[in-house]
């Protein structure tokens, strides 16, 4: 898309765009890339924490305490949210923050306080899944996919 | 041991972000739904059990096991209801997530008050 755009504009603008792309700074992406692993590392490490206590204290077990870590570990983003702790993790940590589902809960809480000022019903209620909706959307539909092809392969393929 | 492999390879699903960040240049909202897609395929051919048994929350906190969890509701309930079972399951384990940030969210957005 980038391409074709670059052949319709006029040469003057193409001219500019690679003068822009010169001067563009590079991302430093070793940098980034360790400063992911190591936030997004920490992030799980305290999951497997948070889970462990769950499967200790609260008779759950290894494969069914997912869902309570996940619960804990978006309350806790709540308050790192609102307290705009999170954006400074994200501005420093980049996908490290943004893959585990920590990031899933600070787009949707974000999401749900910013728009807070539009009234409860239009504003949160309307705007709490903006960021986080197509990740649900694609998710559920390529789940379904998925799981409508294993089905059909197994019940009916005989596999 | 479990602790070292949720850092190791948590950490290691960030950093495929982070290239498909910086060197595709994909926004974050591209790159998440890449994930849980991703997610999904992989517990499609059954390898995102095995890896959540080896890495524990390390598998089970990356947006991907969203994906994962997707097809496991939905592939609890089709072998009780057959077809039917892929579209009523989907959301079956998945709850958690994303009921806890609907709750939250609210929560968060009675509490707190948005800033600049």
């Amino acid at each position: 898309m980038a391409d074709k755009k670059k052949k319709n504009s006029p040469p003057t603008a193409q001219r500019y765009q690679t003068f822009a792309k010169q001067r563009e700074v590079k991302r430093p992406l070793l940098k980034n890339c360790i400063k992911a692993f190591l936030i997004g590392g920490f992030i799980c490490f305290i999951g497997q924490i948070i889970s462990t206590i769950y499967v200790y204290f609260f008779n759950f077990t290894e494969q069914t305490a997912g869902s309570p870590t996940v619960a804990t570990l978006i309350f806790i983003t709540m308050f790192l949210t609102g307290f705009g702790v999170y954006d400074r993790i994200g501005q420093f940590a980049g996908a490290g923050s943004a893959v585990p589902v920590t990031g899933f809960g600070n787009s949707v809480i974000s999401a749900a306080i910013e728009h807070r000022s539009e009234g409860f019903i239009l504003g949160v209620g309307g705007n709490i899944f903006k960021l986080a909706g197509p990740v649900i959307v694609y998710g559920v539909f390529s789940a379904f996919i998925i799981a409508l092809i294993k089905t059909i392969l197994t019940q009916w393929g005989g596999l | 041991m479990i602790f070292f492999w949720a850092f190791v390879v948590g950490g290691t699903i960030c950093v495929i972000g982070q290239i498909l960040f910086d060197v595709f240049k994909l926004n974050p909202g591209v790159t998440l739904t890449i994930f849980v897609i991703a997610g999904a395929i992989l517990d499609g051919l059954g390898l995102y059990d095995p890896l959540i048994d080896f890495a524990g929350a390390g598998a089970s906190v990356p947006i991907t096991n969203f994906g994962n969890q997707l097809v496991h509701g939905a592939m609890q309930e089709a072998e009780q209801h057959g077809i039917i079972g892929v579209v009523t399951g989907i959301f079956e384990v998945t709850s958690a997530g994303i009921s806890a940030a609907i709750i939250f969210g609210v929560i968060g957005a009675i509490i707190f008050k948005p800033k600049g």
